[in-house]
């Protein structure tokens, strides 16, 4: 049986850990964090089974897995094993003379009633972990999940914290230009940060079309749908990295919205937070700065990258969306630029980034597609432009 | 009806109303379905065979896996089997040819035109559909592409075209038996068809109420799926699987009844529990109707309805494993031989079976949270369906095509065939439970690393199966030119009254209806 | 074999069938809806003002309600609760409010869609008045305050301690669905 391969691969890979851990104890955790990864990269190459995962509901799921498996098997032993005495001993080749039978009321009612004894006890230790998985009573931290086309938002309520978490993995990688990375399609800019042993709350829900948020390793996989709220908890047993990606088909860029949550200690997980929630104070204080224009330019390049690249290409020439050079937005008034990407264009792809970028962003992204690729404008725009538009609109 | 033979030239084609000329129709067009579906697929696997974009962008990539999913679906399998039927159910219950057969011409000629207009959907601008075959609304809507439409009429002629088959079968074996074949005398395959006709009536317009509504809601202002105006693309789902579960069995079903009648043949041993495999396939049709939602476990429904639909969908396996222990005991001690359409009635029972396994195995709601949407759902509906449907069929065309065309097909050749597709299907779809299980969603163009190897395994069965299938062409076509003549009996004594007329069977049959005793 | 009358009657009534099967998929609408209330699927929560019979208050039990905000596609409004979260008790009258901002240079029409987590509660969340009752116009540039008020009934499950209202805001300026005009851009 193929399946059996993966249990001493995973005794293999926990068995390794510490070999890997002594030596490496005194170089930086960063380094051990990358090193462990990579040989767990490399025993998942022929991942065949469901990964246990790090909380007590995929344990629970992985066990339940396995179960209903074996069961499948033992019964598959019987009957296969059955049938293939019946195809060796009773061949015409080797002189089988036929019986006659056709109907037997015992048999017949006895392999109606077994099966559904078997089925009831597959019932019970299901329905169990069932009701376990929908308690969402009494959740440490709420984080709302939403799904964009083609992206996931998280926001912490109540902690003034929220953040896009967009694929980074470069169209180079995606195009065999260049080799790819270790974490090809599952990388994102900023990861859903957890801390660990505390009961968090996912409230999900969708912005445009239907998307589906899930993370193996958390065993946790719910439909995102706009207009309607699910919810889902988790408890993460150990820090680390876990890597997921959307699971309804959402549109053109469905396979590349990954989702990496980062559960760490909690005393980690507090300074993260307050490193974020400055950022965000940091943010606002920057809004009334002015920027250079190769600042903004830069700045401008990151934020085409992440958001833009995708529709219209990494050199601005299009593709699903239009050429943005020497277009008549992106050379024509500032103001009908800053409108239209702060509002989009209903109906079709371009969507309002008013409220998915900052100012600093949109103004930076602005001024970069308005000086880049020869359109050469030579103009640019301040965050605080952008927040005037946005007033006087 | 008189006794001359089919007319000359396209117009026997284009006016017949002959079960027979219609069923080889059926057949046929079927077959082309299946190639154009097939090459469908291929662009997917080719695409897969290794991480990143190659062939394909990400917008066309999902055109294919919806069409492939539609024709195979609505062009490949149901039409194959409305050809069996045609072909087989007049002959098998005696009666000179279907009820309606003014109808039967019709049902079968607005198929070509159907499946040109979903076809021509992929030169339009903007594409066609791009939301895989379940057509999920706000995506189906909302964010469709203006093919839609286009895609939506398709859908309704495909349903036209099925609810007047099925009115023609269920008419056909209600009122063209010969006399003295009461209904628990009616072969197997009769009576699956029987109940599938039933349920193709049940739900057929239930999808055609579905694209309706999505139609009104794309055109008209209407927000039947649309949260804004007080709709529900949750509702969408509930309505697509409320016709989408039986449908699943409407593939099934006449499959059953296929290897019901080949596996006693080869066994040369009558079916065992003919009774209850009646009973337990009108149980399954039953229990198709209270199942649906567990192909939304994951939309966020309440643990009441969790758990129910869990309990009822586990209980499909009690009527399905009767079915497979009355195969496997009709086998047990008779008198078996191998020829092609029994190595695949074999493989049907095997493979159907693992598929049935890993379908308990996404009953269990809480398990199916790590399996949904992932490969894990491919393979196992790829292991229901092409052993299921299609390896039942070829079952089907190498058991009766002696009978239809008169000359034995080549033994050697046609097993070729068999293990080629059976390696070939093995190849290409196991595999797809571990990349499942390991965490590969569906309907994904590219993919992370660590599921390149398997994948690349995949692709290359994929073409493997894929190019057998040219060869079923072939010794197809050499059989009807020429060959072995076959007996009228064509196997050694095999039930049914289909075997008691010429072989090739002769244009009219049954004009007097036969004595069943 | 049986007469031609008896196949006619028999494709009749498949016919019929059909027809009734047809008539089945626009009803499974209602009954979905119906199906909803009862058993409070997909969250859903009472769209008409709900008119409280007695004002007990159970004082004994705390229950948070948390609110939360959400744009749909296209939606550039600043949408916000003015309270996050709160703590009630069952049976009491509680009002608060949502803010919301037009920041287009249009005139712009909105609906807030509400939803409720865990959904097992939402047939326990009763809203005496909502501005998700009615649909939402503001002039360009125009802000409003929007009015809730809810109790949360007695009879909610134990095991509930804290409920999630969600609204989200969808833009409905151009009568809401989709119309023929936008597929053509796309």
């Amino acid at each position: 049986m193929l399946f059996f391969s993966k249990r001493p691969t995973v005794k293999s890979l926990l068995s390794v850990k510490p070999f890997v851990v002594f030596p490496l104890l005194a170089l930086s955790s960063q380094a051990f964090a990358k090193s462990s990864e990579v040989v767990a990269g490399e025993a998942q190459r022929w991942g065949m089974n469901m990964p246990q995962g790090v909380t007590a509901t995929s344990h629970e799921i992985y066990d339940l897995h396995m179960l209903i498996f074996m069961i499948c098997v033992w019964i598959g032993v019987v009957v296969f094993g059955v049938m293939f005495y019946s195809m060796i001993m009773h061949r015409k080749s080797a002189g089988a003379v036929p019986s006659k039978f056709h109907e037997s009321t015992l048999v017949e009612l006895a392999w109606t009633i077994i099966p559904a004894i078997i089925l009831v006890a597959m019932a019970v230790p299901a329905t169990s972990t069932l009701i376990k998985i929908y308690d969402t009573s009494d959740a440490d931290i709420d984080i709302k999940v939403v799904g964009y086309q083609w992206k996931w938002q998280y926001e912490y309520l109540g902690e003034e914290v929220s953040f896009f978490s967009n694929l980074t993995t470069p169209q180079d990688e995606i195009y065999g230009r260049v080799p790819k990375g270790e974490h090809y399609l599952l990388e994102v800019d900023e990861p859903v940060v957890i801390p660990i042993n505390k009961k968090v709350r996912f409230l999900i829900t969708a912005n445009d079309v239907i998307h589906a948020w899930w993370v193996p390793a958390l065993a946790v996989k719910r439909d995102a749908i706009p207009g309607y709220i699910n919810d889902v908890w988790t408890i993460v047993d150990e820090p680390g990295i876990y890597r997921g990606q959307c699971a309804e088909l959402c549109g053109k860029a469905h396979g590349f919205m990954p989702i990496v949550v980062h559960a760490m200690e909690e005393v980690d997980y507090q300074q993260w937070l307050d490193t974020k929630k400055v950022e965000a104070e940091e943010l606002k204080l920057a809004m009334s700065q002015s920027f250079s224009m190769d600042d903004l330019y830069a700045r401008g390049e990151k934020v085409y990258q992440t958001n833009c690249v995708a529709c219209h290409g990494p050199a601005g020439a299009g593709g699903v969306g239009p050429s943005l050079i020497g277009s008549s937005i992106t050379t024509g008034p500032m103001n009908g630029h800053l409108s239209l990407m702060i509002n989009g264009v209903q109906g079709s792809a371009m969507q309002a980034f008013g409220e998915q970028l900052n100012n600093i962003d949109m103004a930076a992204v602005i001024t970069y597609k308005r000086n880049a690729w020869g359109n050469n404008m030579g103009d640019m725009l301040q965050p605080v432009d952008v927040l005037n538009h946005k007033r006087s609109l | 009806m008189g006794d001359h033979g089919p007319a000359q030239g396209f117009g026997r084609w284009l006016f017949t109303t002959n079960h027979k000329d219609i069923g080889s129709m059926y057949l046929w067009f079927s077959f082309a379905m299946f190639l154009m579906g097939g090459v469908f697929a291929l662009v997917i696997r080719a695409e897969l065979f290794q991480p990143g974009l190659q062939l394909v962008e990400p917008e066309f990539f999902n055109q294919m896996t919806t069409m492939h999913g539609l024709v195979m679906v609505f062009g490949a399998v149901m039409p194959a089997f409305v050809g069996l039927a045609n072909w087989l159910i007049p002959m098998m219950v005696g009666a000179p040819d279907m009820a309606l057969p003014r109808m039967n011409n019709w049902s079968f000629w607005i198929l070509p035109f159907a499946f040109a207009l979903l076809t021509s959907t992929l030169f339009m601008e903007g594409g066609g559909p791009n939301f895989g075959w379940t057509f999920y609304a706000p995506l189906s809507t909302t964010y469709a592409p203006p093919s839609v439409t286009y895609f939506i009429f398709a859908v309704h002629i495909m349903g036209a075209s099925s609810i007047m088959g099925s009115i023609n079968i269920i008419a056909t074996i209600l009122n063209m038996r010969a006399p003295g074949m009461t209904l628990m005398k009616m072969p197997l395959f009769v009576w699956t068809w029987l109940i599938t006709a039933y349920l193709l009536i049940a739900v057929m317009p239930v999808l055609a109420g579905c694209v309706t509504m999505m139609l009104m809601d794309i055109h008209f202002g209407t927000s039947f799926f649309n949260a804004a105006g007080g709709g529900d693309p949750v509702l969408f789902q509930h309505v697509f699987w409320f016709f989408g579960h039986p449908e699943v069995y409407i593939m099934i079903l006449p499959a059953f009844g296929i290897v019901s009648a080949i596996i006693p043949t080869f066994a040369r041993k009558p079916l065992f529990g003919y009774a209850s495999m009646v009973y337990a396939t009108a149980s399954i049709a039953f229990l198709s109707f209270i199942v649906w939602a567990h192909h939304m476990f994951t939309v966020g429904m309440p643990i009441a309805g969790e758990l129910f639909f869990m309990y009822a969908t586990m209980l499909i396996a009690v009527p399905t494993g009767v079915k497979v222990f009355n195969w496997i005991t009709t086998m047990f001690r008779g008198s078996m031989s191998f020829e092609t359409p029994m190595l695949f009635s074999i493989a049907f029972v095997i493979l159907f079976t693992i598929g049935g396994f890993s379908g308990l195995m996404l009953a269990i709601a809480p398990a199916d949270f790590q399996y949904h949407d992932t490969y894990f759902v491919v393979a196992h509906f790829h292991y229901v369906l092409v052993p299921g449907a299609i390896f039942s069929i070829f079952a089907a065309v190498y058991y009766w095509l002696p009978k239809w065309c008169g000359n034995m097909y080549d033994e050697r050749l046609g097993k070729a065939h068999f293990w080629l597709s059976f390696v070939g299907l093995n190849v290409t779809f196991f595999p797809m439970h571990f990349v499942g299980l390991a965490g590969m969603p569906r309907r994904i163009p590219d993919y992370a690393l660590q599921f390149a190897d398997f994948n690349q395994i995949a692709s290359m069965g994929a073409f493997l199966f894929g190019f057998s299938q040219v060869f079923f062409l072939f010794i197809v076509i050499k059989t009807i030119r020429g060959g072995k003549q076959a007996t009228d009996e064509v196997w050694e004594s095999p039930e049914g009254l289909e075997w008691t007329i010429p072989s090739p069977a002769p244009y009219h049959t049954f004009t007097t209806p036969p004595a069943v005793k | 074999m049986k007469s031609s009358a008896s196949i006619k009657s028999i494709v009749i009534r498949l016919l019929l069938v059909t027809v009734g099967m047809f008539g089945f998929g626009f009803a499974l609408v209602p009954l979905y809806d119906m199906f909803c209330d009862i058993t409070g699927l997909n969250g859903k929560t009472n769209a008409e003002a709900f008119i409280p019979l007695a004002d007990l208050i159970d004082t004994s039990r705390e229950v948070t309600v948390q609110f939360v905000a959400t744009n749909n596609d296209y939606m550039p409004w600043e949408f916000k609760p003015q309270v996050f979260k709160m703590k009630v008790h069952p049976g009491e009258e509680i009002e608060t409010t949502f803010y919301a901002k037009n920041p287009s240079s249009k005139a712009m029409m909105a609906q807030a869609i509400p939803s409720v987590s865990p959904s097992r509660a939402a047939s326990y969340f009763l809203k005496t008045e909502c501005f998700c009752f009615n649909q939402q116009q503001l002039a360009a540039g125009e802000a409003i305050d929007m009015p809730l008020k809810f109790i949360v009934d007695r009879d909610l499950p134990g095991n509930v301690s804290t409920i999630t209202l969600s609204y989200t805001l969808f833009d409905i300026t151009n009568g809401g669905a989709i119309t023929g005009d936008s597929l053509a851009i796309r």
